[in-house]
């Protein structure tokens, strides 16, 4: 057997048993820090490595072709740059830093299985291991008097657990009517059957339903900010970018397989595409709680990126990879100006923006890079995506949910907007500057730049993800 | 492409250059620490940038109504995108407007500003950029991302450098020209699914179903009309005015809402002819209450930025007016008015930023009687309130009349309207003279001199005398001598109105051909 095709999976696996030893151990902060920016810029540069491989492994039910591993890049890219855009764990109990990166690395791991898994079990699988490791991770964070961790984990587990269950249901449809569990052989069948048969339809949506509880879209989306408020900053960051990018994956193989002609499929998703964008944007107005209207932002964006998804062309399908990596990007560089500014792991509210311009201009310009970016304001890659994603949809003539769509963006620039307000504006009590080690400092600009010239530039990404996508089954 | 555009034939990429030199000035601000080497530096920037402009303006060859100095890159390939940028008689005067506006405001921003100047000039130079930008690119999409890019500069230029009320008026300016160009958005994208390109003169050229046209000219016609902006759209003007700092007055008064007159007379008209048809009574209505509710609304004002806000809705009222009566004589007094509007209405805020730096009121009646005591202020504020209300010899009364006359010709009634608002110009600004010149003051309510000893009324220094002395002169000579402007926008104008005619020709051709056939259900909605 070749190492190449699976060479990412071996290296996750690699930092998981060194971050292991670790646990068993005493291990001093530095080391462990430096061991886990090193294995996770491994993990990355061992996906960039296996990009061009390809191979179907373990009795077909394992595919890793451009699309998983365009997926696999991400991923580990975001792994990176969530460990090193947290350094130093500082909202995590001391005690708990090693098994903290630990999970990390092993839900990264599930994650990345997930992008490749090509048959349901398989799927499952994978989609368990990311969870738990999860689940694991949300009480480790370090408050003294408030439990509202232990909340968010309770809830996390027992709704993802819930999650889990619907999706099995849903499965067993699928294999009562497509007598296979394999994806290659549910895609000749499934779109007859999803004409003919109206179960089938629901097996379907009902298994769609378990992954949109990792994205957060609607009907599934009602934790996600009370999870985000509980969780420490650092886990936040983590568990509101890779899990949902991973999903997308699964989603996009899922719907694919429907194939285009799937009238009542793409109502239902339309559906909860435009509840989800409605019901995030219209709550995210009233929030105070940065990590809260992150999450209800997030809910928001789900939407945006299921019109890309549910358009199922070739632009379609490219347009919704390329806005998960955006979004993936915006987050982590909002989330990274969050921690930045919570020394003890709090919560911000806007109230502990204020005059962050002064405090550190570059942590204003990159929060502020980010919200606009949210927004979808030229010249950033939130509006390319939104752009790809509307013309895609466009194409398929859904003009109401476009301009619902549009009509959502409007209104999400209300509370963006007050992000980067609150950012500019004059403080009332101290002006104590925030020093940037020069590593947080490169990964400023780093977020700065990779946010406004992927958004002028995408022609690259988006051929590879055009590629990617007409290779899928 | 190559029979719309006429590549450019200079040495250097005239237009690319200079929507790079702003950019590159800020960020060469960067490195500079001097307050003073910072500002000479953005005046060295947008002095370039203005000189450079200066070829645009010899080299233009107005027999022609092709886009010049074009160029033309591959960018986006995979959806058929390119960085193509031109101008033409209509666009290469806003290019040149924006230009000699911008010197202008850092030059009015030079004691204005006192707190984080880098910043500003920042923010000014991407202004420019991205103001320049929408002027010259012929691509949909290029023409959206400067048109969003303007935003948050604006924005921060109100929040930030702004008055006590800058958060409410910073915020409303946003979300009401966010939410009209989001729509923008959509036209775009519907204009390139069904035409495969971004090139705005090659979407000029199909006929469109009708319905079609009408959402399209109706997405594009909210984001433009917010821009403009015509009554009811227009209440965050008045805020975004107030509130900003002089030099922000300016860009928005003088360039900014050129951008909704602008996008009418290259997205609307040409693309939609039908639907601008369809629409024009409407819109002709639209701009006559907004030049009557705009006037009647000025005579009520105490604060002489709030004055000058609500007689730039009826300034735009007439822009409106000139576009949609759809003659030559009526597009070209739009496009005059267009830039006199930048002209004068710049220069009136200036002067009030330099009252302002005086005694620290914009009311009027703070400001009384400055004959005596700012003589050189004053003979510079009588010629821009005259030239703001019309009055012959100045530019605005060219403009005016050019709209007025074509009016007349079309629609007696409504020329009737236009000439009260007019009329009401005339009797706000001669009573915001009259006031500030001649009337009764207790003093301005400031002492003879500060606590530092020095004169709180000081005469205007040379700088503001340069500032001041420039745009008295193009006010003059746009006023006795505007044949050149209007020799090169004329065949750029007639071309535009020989499409609007000729879509509006097979539009009604095909109605009488189909007159049975049922009416064509709008696809999508």
């Amino acid at each position: 057997m070749q190492i190449m095709p699976l060479l990412p999976e071996l290296t996750l696996c690699l930092m998981a048993l060194v971050l292991f030893f670790c646990t068993i151990g005493p291990c001093r902060p530095a080391v462990l820090q430096s061991l886990v920016t090193g294995l996770s810029l491994l993990c990355l540069l061992a996906a960039i490595a296996a990009f061009r491989a390809e191979g179907i492994l373990f009795f077909n039910t394992y595919r890793v072709d451009l699309f998983s591993q365009l997926f696999k890049i991400m991923l580990t890219l975001g792994l990176f740059l969530a460990v090193r855009s947290s350094a130093g764990l500082r909202g995590i109990d001391a005690k708990l830093r090693p098994e903290y990166c630990l999970f990390l690395a092993i839900a990264t791991l599930g994650m990345v299985l997930l992008s490749s898994a090509y048959e349901l079990l398989t799927i499952l699988m994978s989609l368990e291991i990311a969870a738990f490791a999860l689940f694991v991770i949300i009480p480790f964070r370090h408050l003294t008097r408030q439990r509202v961790h232990m909340e968010a984990a309770i809830k996390y587990l027992l709704f993802g657990a819930t999650a889990t269950g619907v999706s099995l249901y849903g499965m067993s449809y699928l294999f009562g009517f497509g007598r296979s569990t394999h994806l290659g052989e549910l895609s000749l069948s499934l779109p007859q059957l999803l004409g003919s048969e109206r179960l089938a339809l629901v097996g379907l949506v009902l298994l769609l339903c378990g992954f949109f509880y990792k994205l957060g879209l609607f009907p599934m989306h009602y934790l996600t900010p009370d999870v985000y408020e509980g969780s420490a900053n650092e886990t936040a960051a983590f568990i509101a970018t890779l899990p949902k990018v991973a999903v997308i994956a699964v989603i996009i193989r899922l719907v694919s397989l429907a194939g285009p002609e799937a009238g009542r499929l793409t109502w239902i998703l339309a559906v909860f595409a435009v509840l989800s964008m409605t019901v995030g944007n219209l709550c995210a107005l009233a929030q105070n709680d940065l990590k809260r209207l992150l999450a209800y932002s997030s809910i928001a964006h789900a939407g945006y990126v299921m019109i890309g998804v549910l358009s199922v062309n070739q632009l379609g399908l490219a347009a919704a990879i390329y806005y998960m990596f955006g979004y993936l990007l915006m987050n982590l560089a909002c989330f990274f100006v969050i921690y930045q500014l919570a020394p003890g792991g709090e919560n911000l509210t806007f109230e502990d923006l204020r005059g962050l311009h002064r405090r550190s201009p570059l942590l204003a310009a990159t929060l502020a890079a980010g919200a606009i970016g949210l927004t979808g304001i030229p010249p950033t890659i939130g509006f390319t995506g939104k752009f790809l994603v509307f013309t895609a949809a466009l194409q398929r003539d859904f003009y109401g949910l476009v301009i619902l769509a549009v009509i959502n963006s409007a209104l999400s620039a209300f509370y963006y907007l007050k992000i980067v307000r609150a950012a500019y504006q004059p403080a009332t009590t101290d002006e104590a500057r925030v020093v940037l080690a020069p590593a947080e400092t490169l990964l400023g600009f780093f977020f700065l730049g990779a946010i406004i010239l992927c958004g002028v530039l995408p022609q690259g990404f988006i051929a590879l993800a055009k590629e990617a996508v007409a290779g899928l089954p | 492409m190559d029979n719309y555009l006429i590549l450019n034939t200079l040495d250097y990429p005239i237009l690319s250059l200079i929507l790079i030199l702003p950019l590159a000035g800020a960020v060469g601000c960067l490195f500079l620490r001097n307050e003073r080497t910072l500002k000479i530096w953005g005046l060295t920037v947008t002095l370039a940038t203005a000189i450079f402009s200066c070829q645009l303006f010899s080299r233009f060859n107005p027999a022609t109504s092709r886009y010049q100095f074009a160029e033309l890159r591959n960018w986006f390939p995979a959806l058929n995108l390119d960085y193509v940028v031109g101008v033409d008689g209509i666009s290469v005067l806003l290019v040149l407007l924006t230009t000699f506006i911008m010197p202008l405001c850092i030059l009015c921003s030079w004691r204005h500003i006192d707190v984080r100047l880098r910043e500003f000039l920042i923010v000014l130079l991407l202004m420019e950029t991205a103001m320049l930008g929408v002027f010259v690119s012929l691509n949909t999409v290029l023409f959206y991302i400067f048109w969003e890019g303007m935003l948050i500069p604006m924005y921060l230029i109100i929040a930030v450098w702004g008055g006590p009320r800058r958060d409410y008026a910073s915020i409303k300016f946003f979300l009401y020209t966010f939410t009209g160009s989001i729509f923008l958005l959509v036209a775009i994208v519907a204009l390139y699914v069904t035409t495969g390109t971004f090139f705005i003169p090659a979407l000029m050229e199909p006929n469109y179903p009708f319905p079609f046209q009408m959402w399209i000219f109706l997405a594009c016609a909210l984001s433009f009309a917010v821009k403009l902006p015509v009554y009811p759209l227009h209440t965050w003007l008045p805020a975004a005015h107030v509130e900003a700092p002089a030099a922000g007055s300016v860009i928005l008064a003088s360039i900014l809402l050129k951008m909704g007159g602008y996008g009418f007379l290259r997205i609307c008209l040409p693309i939609a002819p039908a639907a601008t048809l369809a629409c024009m009574p409407y819109l002709i209505g639209i701009a006559l209450i907004s030049i009557v509710i705009g006037g009647y609304l000025a005579l009520g004002q105490s604060d002489i930025k709030k004055l000058i806000a609500y007689s730039s809705v009826g300034h735009m009222g007439f822009v409106t007016l000139g576009i949609f009566l759809l003659s030559e004589q009526g597009l070209k007094g739009a496009l005059l008015q267009m830039i006199n509007h930048g002209i004068t209405t710049g220069a009136l805020f200036i002067c009030v930023g330099i009252i302002y730096e005086r005694t620290h009121s914009r009311e009027i009646d703070h400001n009384a009687a400055l004959a005596m005591k700012m003589p050189r202020y004053v003979t510079f504020l009588g010629l821009f309130c005259l030239a703001s209300f019309g009055f012959p010899g100045t530019n605005g009364f060219v403009s005016e009349f050019l709209v007025l006359i074509a009016t007349f010709a079309k629609y007696p009634l409504a020329g009737a309207a236009a000439i009260l608002g007019a009329v009401l110009a005339a009797a706000y600004m001669l009573r915001l003279l009259q006031k500030m010149i001649w009337g009764r003051s207790d003093g301005h309510g400031l002492p003879e001199q500060d606590r530092d000893g020095q004169r709180t009324l000081w005469d205007l220094d040379l700088r503001e005398m340069v500032t001041l002395g420039f745009l008295a002169a193009l006010v003059l000579w746009l006023g006795l001598y505007p044949r050149p402007l209007l020799t090169i926008m004329d065949r750029s104008v007639v071309h535009l109105l020989e499409q609007v005619e000729a879509g509006t020709a097979v539009v009604e051709a095909s109605a009488e051909k189909f007159v049975e056939a049922p009416r064509t259900v709008n696809p999508g909605l």
